[in-house]
């Protein structure tokens, strides 16, 4: 591999900016591993965020969803499952760690924005200005029968809610003046006469009317983080996000292509071409060796994708219960059962599982695949870097130097220790190149991320 | 039955219990709202040996529509504390009247896991039409109602920390299964507005569930772990705490409510009032107890209702001077006495207050003793 030369880039002077995703519910984190610890218990929270903040990641991110998956009719049992409501471990988190930031994952339709704009404010005033919002949407009345709302959203309505919630999320952030509090125990009273406005919002998806409670943090207000990759979130991201949490950083061009596109959008909706950051999800896998590497990132997949992962991912895209199978055998010889869709919510598969068989009957064929392989290569796919501290270094400071992402939002396949490698090995590699902080120069979450001040 | 010693709880809410509490704070306004301060009086309440926390709140911020408070919510703030404290219990405020029970579930029973069991809940009424305003909902009206939405509330989140069984997590690595379906419950709550499936998606808390406080007389007592009791006098106080406690389906426990302003070495607590009384009334409750005066004299009113109250909750009227004299004159003097104990380390909420830790209701078990309570 050669090395760069800075000056021939795009971004010769750009930094990398590291999150780390503590995911719990799915099947990327390794549960069997005797290493693994707990999924609920805050040592193993703990243990992930000072890790990251030791390694001088930006923030630390909490998922959030509002049902429990299922399959076959029950429970989904062979993944991790169950894990703290993401405001209130962050809260826990802001007392026990001094500078990462802290991200909550928060849904727009199973919320009200006074509500959980006043959370938000809180955790950030907590953590003296590093909470950030993944804003995410949902719209099946799946989840909505574990709220007294229902499930009332439709499809097409739900980037509509989420941006009427964000707006009226501002405007509670923003409803107190810079130094609305009194600066003694003398003044006339305790916030500023006049310093704090009502926000009083009527439109197609809230009737609101409040004063808010809270002033703005160090950083202004929570930074906001985005997921959506369709059309749609893209649109909403390009309008509202401060980071886009994206799902396109493996393939280099594919990451370029999508970073493209968000600064069109950028620029269409009014914004600057750096007004927001790109970071997207992956694994790494690190080896002293290629070789090494190859090997380690194997062994996660086979441990993430074990026989069992494989019938019940195959299961669902068969539409036929194939539990009792050897998965390290060839593919089902049944074609698949299209119709069916009993109360399987939160693990289906959008494609038509006609043409995806097919296609996986084709590759396997080709290349010798047992269907474990198959699920392995084929089936939803965790986004990952494999290599040698050095050869990641290098490959990153590419990435980020061409513009093709602004960092990454690493999600360990281990808890509570599988940021170790990361830290110790890849973050000095990353730092001797001059892609990556040596040190904290912020106190705040947007300072982190090289952010303008909040609006 | 003799009760043993008092339990001691203290409310942190905001500056104290007077509403202009803030003139007389040790710090400036807005130091209100730091991460500083919210550790600075949990270390001082945890250091004194106070068993819980109360934390305060609501939707709309404390102080007059002109004139607002800053207010961080009180899961939040508790959290917070939690982390920065290792003995102390947390209980913040939190109302069932617009919020949604599933969040109000996971958060209780977060705080319970990010505590090591030392959660609780005060059951609250956002009984101000403003808070349907600010929640965006339509107004809950009547006391009556707002009685069944608090009931209905702590029905669903009790049963929502429940859908879990203590082991539904087997990390079961020979049949390739993190979790047993067979120990996860749908709660199917039907209530009169709305309904709720469940199970929840935060694993059973480490007490079972958390302890559940509320007012006396505002949801079923047999829902709730410590009654909230008062009256305008110490036998008054006995009484309520008689009639929440005894009979079939009472609470176990009953705390009674005293506003307290001491003599400090600043001012005697006559003193202060007065000069808090320029700004705003602070005006009595015939649901609390009131002491005003020497620290002395609060421990033998607590000495008096040790015996017919199994614990109090003080509200002190401005906590940067009440918190110090009842750190260093009441509470040791309290202990010594055995008028009072503190809660040992390591230990949960539920074990300092003697309460024993429940079975799921779904569990096997669970049912059967259920069963017996009913048929009982």
């Amino acid at each position: 591999m050669t090395r760069t030369d800075p000056t021939d880039v795009p971004r010769p002077d750009a930094r990398l900016h590291f999150g780390v995703f503590f995911q719990g519910v799915n099947h990327w984190t390794i549960w069997s591993d005797p290493s693994s610890g707990s999924q609920i218990d805050p040592a193993s929270f703990l243990r992930v965020a000072r890790t990251a903040e030791r390694g001088l990641f930006d923030a630390f991110f909490l998922g959030d969803g509002l049902r429990l998956r299922e399959s076959e009719g029950g429970i989904h049992e062979l993944d991790v499952a169950g894990r703290p409501d993401s405001i209130t471990q962050l809260s826990a988190l802001a007392a026990a760690t001094e500078r990462i930031g802290l991200v909550s994952t928060s849904n727009t339709t199973f919320n009200e924005p006074g509500d959980l704009a006043r959370r938000l404010a809180g955790l950030d005033l907590l953590s003296e200005g590093r909470a950030g919002w993944n804003v995410v949407t949902t719209h099946n009345a799946w989840t909505g029968e574990n709220f007294r709302r229902g499930g009332f959203l439709d499809h097409a309505d739900r980037y509509r809610r989420a941006e009427e919630f964000l707006a009226v999320a501002r405007a509670v952030w923003n409803g107190w003046a810079e130094d609305s509090v009194a600066g003694s125990v003398e003044a006339r009273s305790w916030s500023v006469p006049g310093a704090v406005g009502r926000v009083r919002s009527r439109g197609a998806q809230f009737d609101v009317d409040l004063t808010p409670t809270l002033p703005r943090s160090a950083q202004g207000h929570p930074v906001i983080f985005q997921a959506g990759d369709s059309g749609d979130g893209r649109e909403f991201g390009a309008r509202n996000a401060d980071v886009i949490f994206s799902a396109h950083g493996t393939d280099f061009d594919d990451a370029l292509a999508f970073a493209e596109d968000i600064r069109r959008r950028l620029r269409a909706a009014g914004r600057a071409e750096d007004a927001l950051r790109i970071l997207p999800g992956t694994e790494i896998v690190i080896g002293a060796t290629e070789k090494e590497a190859e090997e380690k990132a194997r062994w996660v997949r086979l441990s993430q994708v074990t026989p069992a992962v494989a019938l019940g991912i195959a299961s669902r895209l068969w539409g036929i219960d194939l539990s009792g199978r050897d998965a390290d055998g060839p593919l089902p010889a049944e074609d698949p059962v299209v119709a069916r869709d009993k109360g399987t919510f939160g693990t289906r598969w959008v494609e038509d599982p006609r043409e995806v068989v097919a296609r996986w009957r084709a590759k396997a064929g080709a290349n010798g695949w047992s269907l474990r392989e198959a699920v392995i290569e084929l089936g939803p796919q965790q986004r990952g870097h494999v290599g040698t501290p050095a050869g990641l270094a290098e490959k990153f400071a590419r990435f980020v130097r061409h513009g093709a992402v602004d960092g990454f939002n690493v999600t360990p396949y281990l808890v509570p220790d599988g940021l170790d490698d990361i830290v110790e090995l890849l973050v000095p590699e990353l730092q001797e190149r001059g892609v990556y902080r040596t040190s904290y120069t912020g106190t705040t979450l947007r300072e982190h991320l090289e952010l303008a001040p909040a609006v | 039955m003799p009760r043993p010693a008092l339990r001691l709880a203290v409310e942190i809410d905001g500056d104290g219990a007077h509403p202009a509490a803030w003139r007389r704070a040790a710090h400036s306004p807005g130091e209100l709202l730091t991460p500083r301060r919210q550790a600075r009086v949990a270390a001082v309440a945890e250091n004194a040996g106070f068993t819980l926390v109360t934390l305060d709140d609501s939707i709309l911020p404390p102080g007059s529509g002109a004139d607002p408070v800053g207010r961080i919510g009180a899961v939040e703030r508790a959290a917070f504390v939690a982390a920065s404290t290792s003995v102390l219990g947390v209980a913040p405020v939190l109302a069932t009247t617009y919020a949604e029970p599933f969040h109000v579930s996971s958060q209780l029973a977060s705080l319970d896991h990010v505590s090591a069991g030392r959660a609780a809940w005060v059951v609250g009424v956002e009984d101000d039409p403003a808070a349907a305003r600010a929640w965006g909902r339509p107004p809950v009206e009547g006391s009556a109602a707002r009685a069944r939405e608090a009931r209905d509330g702590l029905r669903v989140v009790r049963d929502l920390w429940d859908s879990w069984e203590d082991d539904a997590v087997i990390r079961s690595v020979a049949t390739s299964r993190y979790l047993d379906r067979s120990r996860l419950h749908t709660v199917d709550f039907t209530g009169e507005t709305y309904s709720v499936r469940g199970p929840s998606i935060v694993p059973r808390p480490p007490q079972g569930r958390p302890v559940v406080l509320a007012p006396a007389g505002l949801v079923p007592a047999d829902l709730v772990d410590v009654a909230l009791v008062g009256g305008a006098t110490p036998a008054e106080t006995g009484e309520a705490a008689a009639a929440a406690t005894s009979g079939e389906g009472a609470s176990p426990l009953a705390f009674a409510e005293i506003e307290v302003a001491l003599d400090t070495p600043g001012g005697t607590a006559r003193e202060r009032i007065a000069d808090l009384e320029r700004y705003a009334p602070w005006t009595a409750r015939p649901d609390r107890l009131r002491y005003t005066g020497p620290a002395a004299g609060l421990v033998s009113l607590l000495s008096e209702l040790n015996g017919r109250v199994d614990g109090v909750r003080l509200r002190p009227l401005v906590l940067d001077e009440d918190l110090a004299v009842l750190s260093r004159l009441v509470l040791p003097e309290l202990f010594v006495r055995r008028i009072a104990a503190r809660p040992l380390p390591g230990t949960t909420l539920r074990t300092a207050l003697g309460l024993a830790r429940p079975l799921s209701r779904f569990t096997t078990e669970g049912a059967a003793a259920l069963a017996r309570e009913e048929t009982r």
